[in-house]
């Protein structure tokens, strides 16, 4: 909402400076967005005339024109539209003027060779509308002004407010005006009755159809008969143009000054287009009219429309249509002033994905009692500059407006705020608002202003209250130091643990869009189901992503592109395998490319391998707290990994739920997505299947147990197929005697040379240790022999002799 | 002159030599030995007279001390020049560098939410999540803003269903809902947590975090939510003074509401927090409305309280001076290592937020 001091004060009577209007306004909850010039500058926008045009030299789109701006000199302009005519009536830019929309300070240019003094302007680059299309083209009643500026002389500057969508009341300047004076900022200054008192007939008979899902619930109007439209005079242009709005024709800026001034939108109809009768009703499925931004619309059945007997004039409350539009020729007109509901605009301007400023009001809520005043006030204007004769009012109405009720406990006001004002600034507060308040008892009886929609309980009535009184009047209160539950839960807590357990690995956290790249989800999708956006920002962010992987990997793609050669990223958070709400799981997914060590003099260089990332995940799993004992792995991943080098990790044998994948990621996913690198692993930790620890880290501290007694280290070799997993060795050697077997590792695999096709040799150590007394020689080869028969026993291997 | 002045004197003499570490074996071993020359003294004490046996003895052990120490120096002297030389021989140059290492690091967005959280666990509230994925009755209706409320246009929402009945969350505010459905009064919960809204340009970002903040109890007035913002905001942004504005808005689910304005200045192209004539909006609020707390089955006549929001990302910007919103998720790896943090600098209240 577009206001000026000027306009304001109108309605409002107050010795302030704008200084302090704009501290007060967004003091009251009318917060001020943008305050903005616009006289100075505007000064130099002139009226002028093209003499002459002639193509430019060098560029085939552009012409060079001779400008005359009431000055001996004719100013050589290069323009670009096509438009620019001999003897077109336009605006004039002079070097040094900034130019409203791009802010863009002019100078002397040379345009490919030729020297431009100025610009021609088209009516965006002014803000005067949104057309960009070619220069603006002024009415012939302009020529008697060339060389005067455009924009008359304003001494305020254009104020912008952000109007919160519970106040439309403040859509228009009254609004504003009211809430100013009830907070002390001036005097609101009191309308003087403006009744039309006419005998003449209204002749155009209106009716509102009595049907179901109805959006309009009154409509006024009268009759203006034998008018001369014309342009309007200086005074309403100058309004209109002070807060940046282009004036068209007097009929038509008159119903605008009429919004803007009390938020009450009319209509006028050129009276002599209407065919017969006005029918206000539900539209028919498939009719069709066209609306005065100069669009065709096809009307769903329901919408709520203004129609005579040869069909739709216009969408009610929305955008009227040309068929019946004013125009500088129009006698006769008809001027609406009706209620829609909310509801009803919403849904049709959604659905034809129509915003105008009407609909902006009326889904926002129209005073229902500003029917009469909005004829009233626009009428006489209109007799007042163009004539004719005012018909008597007619108000077609299918439902009456109740006034709305609260009965307020004043006690309330200081439980909810904090702080105390008196019963006596109270009633003031709520009067200035407009409110009828009776004092009955210990409470107030109160009578909500019609055009207050958004009040309609106790608790409306405290804000109203407080904002008026000032947000400032609210104490600080010292908020007390006490924890009366744990901060974080169990699973919160795991989830901070791995953030950091992670990235103390070496890995950049990342955090990227639960959204992602179809082309991408796929490749890491695996049996999952595609959960779409129907409506995506773009057609690349068009998925929820099913794993993390297909971000990571764009992104590290990206990071390689930039030169990057060795990259290690994680991230921590939701995949989604539903749309429903829940049907998601936290997910840790790292992702590593590159070598270990690149051009070290002291370290051998190698690729990043399985086995790292193995590492990162076994090690982040057991500094949570899991026994890497318990760890049961195989090699069942998802087709996004290597199948060969790529594993599953479970946190026991019970095989549950899959606690990790871990791997190489498949080459032909590298292949596609055309990464360069040398090697790239991953790994996705999936914290749903993790188990919470039952017993807090208090409760594992307790026992302390170790053994003093001599440890012996025995070497093993044997040779087992290939098939065998060294897994399968260690918990065969394990499951010998758990008691005194302390520590099982694999130092050497071995396959080729000396060992039978299909068949591998895996040399293992095997710590041996009792916690009762010193194993003696013939313990050890006891346990020694046990080891070897169970494990040739068990997985047909032979040891190595 | 005696046997043992004549033996002490010969190898005094010899020991003054210039010996390596053979030749000083040697002649520990003719003195010292099984059959040296002092421990062959040392066998004859028991036959010399009673009378002289005593000095004999304190001569004996005068010169065996006198010649053990002198060999051991000796033998001390060889070995520490011998591994001197050795050492000479093993020196590297030590400013070759290092193995190599590398540093993780935690994203400013999990640090700014640590820290939120760690701010927050202080003055008693506990940490709430939600599901990224929302229904619009959780995300709209239940929060006061009916279908066709023109505050739903502020919220360009992401649909997942043609309904429009599943949603991408656009604040979070649901997590209120679920809170409170789920458990009874009193509720003193932050959420934090992804939220979207169809928006992308150099300030919005379709993907963002905010920190949600409710606490209802009995008697949580406007007062008890101006205090604890003032708190959290000093807290945050680590500083003794705060200048802080509560003005007058509209949410629909908060009653009265308000938006809170932070003073700041700019000083040298970097913004400085709460000193200044600038004001700068970084979050929304109000007293949680009765027709919410109906909506959950809390009697507004007895319970009442407050909820915020904040933008999370546009603290951590403001905190580290990082300006554009969507490099949080771009994961350039220059960017992640200049604005990532140490994951062993994990803000806690004893410690601090930051060293």
């Amino acid at each position: 909402m577009i206001i000026t001091f000027d306009w304001l004060k109108d309605h409002l009577k107050t010795n302030l400076k704008e200084k302090n209007l704009l501290e007060q306004l967004t003091n009251i909850g009318l917060e001020v967005e943008r305050v903005e010039s616009v006289s100075a500058d505007n000064e130099l926008f002139k009226i002028a005339e093209i003499l002459k045009t002639e193509k430019h030299p060098n560029a085939d789109r552009l012409k060079v024109c001779d400008v005359n701006i009431g000055e001996n000199e004719i100013k050589k302009v290069v323009c670009g539209a096509e438009n620019a005519k001999e003897g077109l009536l336009t605006i004039y830019a002079p070097p040094g003027a900034i130019i409203p929309k791009t802010k863009i300070k002019l100078v002397v240019a040379k345009i490919r060779g030729v020297t431009s003094y100025g610009m021609l302007c088209s009516e965006s680059e002014l803000n005067l509308s949104d057309e960009s299309n070619g220069i603006t083209e002024l009415t012939k009643e302009f020529r008697k002004n060339i060389g005067k500026s455009y924009f008359s002389k304003s001494k305020t500057n254009l104020i912008d407010l952000s109007i919160t969508p519970n106040r439309p009341d403040c859509l228009g300047v009254r609004g504003i005006a009211r809430d100013l004076a009830a907070s002390g900022f001036g005097k609101l200054v009191d309308l003087e009755e403006k009744k039309i008192h006419s005998k003449n007939r209204h002749t155009l008979k209106v009716k509102i159809n009595k049907e179901k899902g109805q959006g309009c619930t009154a409509f006024g109007s009268c009759l203006i008969t034998n008018v001369k439209n014309s342009e309007s005079p200086k005074w309403l242009k100058d309004k209109l143009t002070s807060i940046g709005q282009k004036p068209i024709s007097a009929i038509v800026d008159i119903t605008n000054y009429v919004m803007l001034d009390i938020n009450r939108p009319l209509h006028a109809y050129d009276a002599d287009k209407i065919e017969k009768s006005i029918i206000v009703r539900n539209s028919h499925s498939g009719e069709e009219f066209t609306a005065l931004d100069n669009k065709n619309y096809k009307l769903e059945s329901g919408m709520c429309v203004i129609s005579d007997n040869k069909g739709v004039l216009g969408l009610g409350g929305i955008i009227g249509g040309t068929r019946s539009g004013t125009e500088l020729n129009t006698k006769n007109v008809l001027l609406e002033s009706a209620y829609f509901k909310p509801g009803s605009i919403r849904n049709t301007a959604k659905k034809l994905n129509l915003d105008t400023d009407a609909k902006f009001r009326f889904e926002r809520g129209i005073d229902p009692l500003s029917i009469e005043d909005g004829l009233n006030k626009a009428a006489k204007l209109i007799k007042e500059i163009c004539g004719g004769e005012i018909s008597k009012i007619d108000i077609q109405k299918i439902e009456t407006y109740k006034t709305k009720k609260i009965s307020f406990d004043p006690n309330i006001f200081q439980k909810i705020s904090g702080f105390k004002i008196s019963l006596k600034e109270m009633v003031k507060i709520l009067e200035d608002l407009g409110f009828e308040v009776k004092k009955d008892k210990k409470k107030l009886k109160l009578a909500v202003p019609s055009w207050r929609p958004d009040i309609s309980q106790e608790v409306d009535i405290v804000e109203e209250l407080v904002r008026i009184n000032g947000y400032e009047k609210i104490k600080y209160i010292e908020p007390i130091k006490q924890r009366k539950k744990s901060t974080l839960n169990k699973f919160q807590k795991l989830f901070h643990f791995l953030q950091r357990s992670v990235a103390s690995k070496g890995y950049l956290e990342a955090i990227t869009w639960s959204f992602t790249d179809k082309r991408y989800n796929d490749y890491f999708r695996d049996t999952n189901k595609e959960i779409k956006i129907i409506n995506p920002i773009s057609s690349e962010l068009g998925v929820l992503r099913n794993s993390i992987f297909s971000n990571l990997i764009m992104h590290i793609n990206k990071n390689l592109d930039r030169g990057f050669k060795d990259l290690s990223i994680f991230e921590i958070g939701p995949i989604f395998n539903g749309s429903n709400p829940g049907e998601q799981n936290t997910v840790v997914c790292g992702l590593s490319a590159g070598k270990k060590s690149r051009l070290s003099w002291i370290e051998k260089d190698r690729n990043v391998d399985v086995f790292d990332v193995k590492r990162d995940v076994v090690q982040t799993l057991v500094e949570v707290g899991y026994n890497s004992e318990k760890f049961f792995i195989d090699n069942e991943t998802p087709n996004y990994y290597h199948p060969g080098k790529s594993g599953r990790l479970f946190l026991n044998n019970g095989k549950n739920q899959i606690a990790a994948y871990f791997g190489e990621i498949h080459p032909n996913i590298l292949k596609q997505i055309d990464i360069k690198t040398e090697s790239l692993v991953g790994f996705e930790i999936f914290m749903e299947n993790l188990e919470l620890p039952k017993k807090p880290l208090k409760d594992l501290k307790v026992k302390f147990s170790f053994s003093d007694y001599q440890k012996s280290e025995r070497d093993f070799a044997f040779i087992v197929n290939k098939d065998v997993k060294a897994q399968d060795l260690i918990n065969t050697i394990s499951s010998v005697d758990e008691s005194l077997i302390k520590d099982i590792k694999v130092f050497d695999v071995y396959e080729g040379d000396n060992i039978p096709e299909n068949q591998k040799s895996i040399a293992i150590s095997v710590t041996i240790q009792s916690s009762e007394r010193t194993l003696n020689e013939k313990d050890l080869e006891k346990i020694n022999n046990l080891i070897i028969k169970t494990v040739e026993n068990k997985t047909g291997a032979k040891i190595r002799s | 002159m005696s046997d043992l002045k004549k033996i002490k004197n010969e190898f005094l003499s010899k020991l003054n030599e210039k010996l390596d570490i053979v030749e000083i074996n040697q002649i520990k071993s003719d003195l010292f030995g099984k059959s040296g020359l002092i421990s062959t003294q040392f066998k004859k004490i028991g036959t010399i007279e009673e009378s002289e046996r005593k000095k004999f003895a304190l001569d004996l052990n005068i010169i065996k001390d006198e010649l053990q120490e002198l060999i051991s120096s000796k033998i001390n002297e060889l070995e520490s020049a011998e591994i001197n030389k050795k050492l000479e021989k093993e020196k590297t140059d030590i400013t070759l560098p290092e193995r190599s290492f590398v540093r993780g690091k935690i994203h400013p967005v999990s640090q700014t939410i640590d820290e939120i959280s760690s701010i927050f666990s202080e003055i008693g509230f506990s940490v709430e999540e939600g599901p990224d994925v929302e229904n619009e009755y959780n995300n709209f209706t239940a929060l006061n803003t009916p279908e066709n409320h023109p505050a739903r246009d502020m919220h360009d929402t992401f649909y997942l269903d043609e309904k429009k009945v599943k949603l991408l969350r656009t604040h979070t505010s649901p997590v209120q809902i679920r809170t409170m459905l789920k458990d009874k009064p009193p509720f003193k919960i932050i959420a934090p947590g992804r939220t979207y809204r169809s928006d992308s340009d150099q300030t919005h970002s379709p993907m963002f975090h905010q920190v949600e903040g409710l606490h209802i109890d009995k008697n949580i007035n406007m007062g008890h939510l101006k205090g604890c913002l003032n708190y959290f905001i000093k807290e945050f942004f680590e500083v003794d003074k705060i200048k802080m504005r509560f003005r007058p808005s509209h949410f629909p689910f908060t009653e009265p509401s308000a938006e809170v304005d932070i003073g700041y200045e700019m000083k040298d192209g970097k913004i400085i927090i709460g000193e200044g004539n600038q004001w700068l909006e970084i979050l929304g609020c109000g007293m949680v409305h009765p027709n919410v707390l109906k909506n959950v089955k809390v009697d507004p006549s007895k319970f009442q309280g407050y909820a915020f929001g904040i933008g999370i990302d546009r603290l951590a910007m403001l905190k580290y001076g990082i300006n554009d919103l969507r490099a949080f998720f771009d994961c350039d790896y220059r960017w992640l290592n200049h604005f990532g943090f140490d994951p062993l600098d994990v803000p806690t209240n004893y410690r601090g937020l930051s060293r």
